[in-house]
């Protein structure tokens, strides 16, 4: 793992979505959302539920196709790249409704994804034996395991563990990718106090030593601001505000639109 | 055109018994789920106790309340409380296995109730079949055509009566959704189920016997071809619109029939594939049309209620129980292949041969469903492959059939990528029908021919020799299979232990999350196909090599549903799980063969009903049953050590795995 220094003045842009438009049937979803997440930011991205935060994700993961707009990384369209391909660029996610690998358990969900991080195996290897998890491997899962604190759950099936261990699981899945954009959907519903904190503590942790960009979706504005120094407000599918999180909360149109205050 | 209307015509009845039957498949698997492929069975059963009661000398109209009004539901009922309403959110393969299995079982628990002899000139439910009662436009109009159109528009303008009057279909909707979620809303989940499986068995049962009198002989296959065509229909009408349904069937009886009076009577094509036609439909509006893709699998928002599901592979072990399992399980397999050579009587050493040779076969299920969650039903047409390439080679150009088995091998998996390439795409029961259309086109239009399979009276394949050794013995030949069998489960075991497994297992867990982790889920799901096929393939040209005479009867469509069944049931998991379901397969069927002729079909039923344990136990009962066992020893041995000694420790002995230390129970891991 190399430690980047802390984000300098002039980051680069990794991920941004340029007018992206979405409708489903009537129902309009996002609306021109022009929105860049830059290498060390960390963001939330707040809204009502139906905001449209949920389909922002699936159309900057791939998922779904946008109508309008378009998804660039660091600078270049990728719009007609699968969702596994943006997957291996380096952007990972967590899922607001829980999509583990059924019938694994979280060391094993560790090790495939470092498998297709590292991306260097083959059918053949498998077939000469080769494909057994490697001493460096099992170390460097066992690494995250300790992180998201599931080390004496690790060989429990998914099936089997309560919605935040689900969610802690999910959240190591994506780090063990090495992203350098990490997109958590509701990362925080479901977890206890403790799981909370932890949760703060790993992408406070990620962002400083690996420089990882952060976009949350979140609806703990408590946690939110322990993490994140951006805020962008999604209301109806449009971006109604972006800026500093104080500043950002302050603003009446935020205040009458997600938090009920006139 | 006066020509096209009189190919037409005919079509009539076929398309409204499809169109009943198919309305009959919207209505259940709207309500609960379910695909129903025993649909088929159960418009069999009720013709079977119609034809019965009618020869009996009942009156038509009692025979017709017993066996389509009273029996046809009730089956239904039956289906929906003993087992269908406990898997409306389980995922596709414990859906689908379970109406598989009912569709192999049901037709032979009727012959065993009915008798196997052949049930000639099936009796119409009302007018004579073979008067014309009237011209219509110059056209004959006959019995059946007026009888079937008549009794389904009656019914189905009924059912619709029912919808728009009461607002079924909406709580249908509801409860396929979350059942929990409609009984907090005030509605009976359960009543709304059983009552769609009850008026869906009506419909199947109604088209049953309104179908029997179409042919001249009542057989269960005909049903079965009557529930592929239904499938087509209802994929036409979106599995959920029961007016294009509707129109679907009675679109594809009509086509079925113009297509047979056009093409040139007597050849292959034309005789082949009149059958195929409507699953040639449903392939393609399936692969092409993405609203057609069954996509959107339900899960029940409310899913966190239940207890969790039970992992379905072993938990990891003391190391003194998995030891001890190893070594009984080596114990087990020597005593096997000691015997096999020393005592057993060759009928029983070609048995027990067959048994490896399907469990070869059976590999394929294992990779491509227990590992990889890709439900198949062409793998019995991937063996074909395998075999006739094989025979061809042989007889052709001389080849031993050890190379065929490997050119056979590979050519599977050609046609192996060929089906999953478009499909790549789809997952779950679309997948499986899919794969179920293309064994039907193989088994009807390409494996008759010449250079293929050829009809009826089929290839030799030749026992191998390899150089000084031939395999043509019994003994040599067992030697082989083991041979074959050992290197073709080490392969699956390797495969599933290194990255291509993971990334199965992550693929069948998950296949968004796998996408987002960077995993090519297409291309994937075709390696997948491609592995299996050519397991599947060398098995078939084992198999043929076996039996020297292979024809496309040895690999015929149906064979397929009852390979899935089979390897569901035993264990569909792991390596193990596949050979005890090829000597099950075989030594099951060696036994049966001692009984009377009409329990000849008893293997259908053992399994078939075997099949419907799948809802609980998806690790396969063979399975387990072993991990009981396992349980049991594991309790015995940490009694023991915590009772004996004092020095040693009860967790000192480690995981089996040696990933881990303790002996942390998963139980009491679980989260609150």
């Amino acid at each position: 793992m190399s430690v980047i220094e802390p984000a300098t003045v002039q980051a680069p842009t990794l991920l941004e979505a340029r007018g992206i438009s979405k409708h489903f049937g009537g129902i309009v979803a996002l609306t021109e959302i022009s929105l860049g997440v830059s290498q060390g930011e960390a963001m939330a991205l707040v809204g009502p539920n139906g905001a449209g935060k949920t389909t922002l994700f699936n159309c900057l993961l791939g998922l779904l196709r946008p109508d309008t707009g378009s998804v660039l990384f660091r600078g270049e369209r990728i719009d007609r790249l699968p969702t596994f391909r943006r997957g291996r660029l380096g952007i990972g996610r967590t899922f607001q409704r829980l999509e583990l690998f059924t019938g694994m358990t979280p060391r094993q969900h560790m090790l495939v994804t470092e498998r297709v991080h590292r991306g260097d195996g083959r059918l053949w290897k498998d077939l000469l034996g080769m494909g057994r998890p490697r001493p460096e491997e099992r170390a460097k899962v066992a690494e995250v395991l300790d992180l998201v604190g599931l080390a004496d759950v690790a060989d429990v099936p998914v099936e089997a563990l309560s919605l935040g261990h689900g969610r802690l699981v999910e959240l190591g899945r994506a780090l063990s990718g090495e992203p350098c954009v990490l997109m958590l959907d509701e990362p925080s519903s479901g977890l206890d106090d403790a799981e909370t904190r932890l949760l703060v503590d790993v992408l406070n942790r990620v962002r400083s030593e690996r420089g990882t960009a952060i976009v949350l979706v979140e609806h703990d504005l408590a946690m939110v601001a322990k993490v994140v120094d951006r805020l962008v407000v999604l209301d109806l599918g449009r971006l109604i505000a972006d800026g500093p999180v104080e500043q950002t909360l302050a603003e009446p149109a935020v205040r009458s639109a997600y938090l009920g205050l006139s | 055109m006066s020509q096209l209307v009189t190919y037409a015509l005919p079509g009539i009845p076929y398309g409204c018994v499809f169109a009943l039957m198919a309305v009959g498949l919207v209505l259940t698997y709207k309500a609960s789920g379910v695909f129903n492929l025993a649909f088929g069975a159960q418009a069999y059963l009720s013709a079977m106790v119609f034809y019965v009661a009618v020869h009996a000398g009942w009156p038509k109209w009692a025979a017709f309340v017993v066996a389509v009004v009273v029996l046809g539901p009730l089956v239904g009922l039956v289906l929906d409380r003993l087992l269908f309403r406990f898997t409306r959110t389980a995922p596709p393969l414990v859906r689908l296995v379970p109406a598989l299995g009912l569709l192999i079982a049901i037709p032979s628990i009727t012959q065993m109730i009915f008798g196997i002899e052949p049930k000639l000139g099936p009796p119409a439910v009302f007018l004579n079949p073979n008067m014309i009662y009237f011209r219509f436009a110059g056209f004959p109009v006959d019995g059946n055509e007026i009888a079937t159109t008549v009794a389904t528009v009656v019914v189905v303008g009924g059912l619709a009566l029912l919808f728009r009057s009461s607002g079924l279909g909406l709580r249908m909707r509801a409860v396929v959704e979350s059942p929990r979620m409609t009984e907090l809303a005030g509605i009976d989940a359960d009543r709304v189920g059983a009552f769609a499986w009850i008026l869906s068995s009506f419909f199947a049962g109604l088209a049953g016997v309104l179908l029997a009198p179409l042919y001249a002989q009542l057989s269960a296959s005909n049903f079965t071809d009557l529930l592929v065509a239904a499938i087509a229909a209802a994929a036409i009408g979106g599995f959920s619109s029961l007016s294009l349904t509707l129109a679907g069937g009675i679109g594809l009886g009509l086509a079925q029939e113009i297509l047979s009076g056009y093409l040139p009577s007597g050849t292959i094509l034309s005789s082949g594939l009149r059958p195929a036609l409507p699953f040639i439909v449903l392939a393609v509006l399936l692969v092409v049309v993405p609203r057609f893709r069954l996509g959107g699998e339900v899960s029940d928002p409310l899913a966190a209620c239940d207890p969790p599901a039970p992992s379905l592979d072993p938990p990891p072990r003391i190391a003194v129980v998995s030891r001890g399992a190893r070594i009984f399980a080596i114990a087990v397999a020597g005593a096997l292949v000691g015997s096999a050579l020393s005592w057993v009587s060759g009928n029983w050493l070609f048995t027990i041969t067959q048994g490896l040779v399907f469990a070869v076969i059976f590999l394929s299920i294992t990779l491509l469903t227990g590992m990889s969650g890709q439900i198949s039903l062409c793998q019995a047409t991937f063996a074909g492959v395998g075999a006739f390439a094989a025979g061809q080679l042989a007889s052709h150009f001389g080849m031993s059939v050890l190379g065929g088995m490997v050119i056979g091998g590979l050519l599977a998996s050609a046609v192996g990528i060929l089906v999953a390439y478009p499909a790549r795409r789809l997952g779950g029961i679309a997948l499986g029908l899919v794969t179920l259309a293309f064994a039907l086109l193989m088994d009807n239009v390409i494996f008759p021919y010449s250079w293929a399979g050829n009809g009826a009276s089929g290839l030799v394949v030749p026992r191998p020799r390899l150089g000084p050794i031939s395999f043509g013995g019994g003994g040599a030949f067992f030697w082989l299979a083991l041979f074959v069998l050992g290197v073709a489960g080490g392969a699956v075991w390797l495969i599933r232990s290194g990255t291509t497994g993971q990334e199965l297992a992550a693929m069948r867990g998950s296949e968004v999350a796998a996408a987002t982790i960077g995993i090519d889920v297409r291309r994937l799901r075709v390696v997948a196909f491609a592995l299996s096929a050519a397991i599947a393939g060398v098995g078939g040209a084992l198999y043929g090599s076996l039996q020297q005479t292979v024809s496309p009867n040895d690999f015929a469509y149906e064979l397929s549903l009852v390979f899935v069944v089979v390897v569901a049931t035993v264990g569909v998991r792991t390596v193990s799980g596949a050979i005890e379901a090829g000597l099950a397969f075989t030594v099951l069927q060696q036994i049966i063969t001692s009984l009377p002729t009409r329990y000849g079909s008893l293997l259908a039923v053992v399994f078939g009903l075997a099949a419907l344990s799948y809802v609980r136990h998806p690790e396969g009962v063979v399975a387990y049953g072993k991990r009981v066992v396992l349980d049991m020893a594991e309790k015995l041995v940490v009694a023991l050590e915590r009772g004996g000694s004092s020095h040693g420790s009860a967790t000192g002995s480690g995981r089996d795995d040696g990933t881990a230390t303790g002996t942390m129970e998963p139980d009491l891991a679980v989260g609150p």
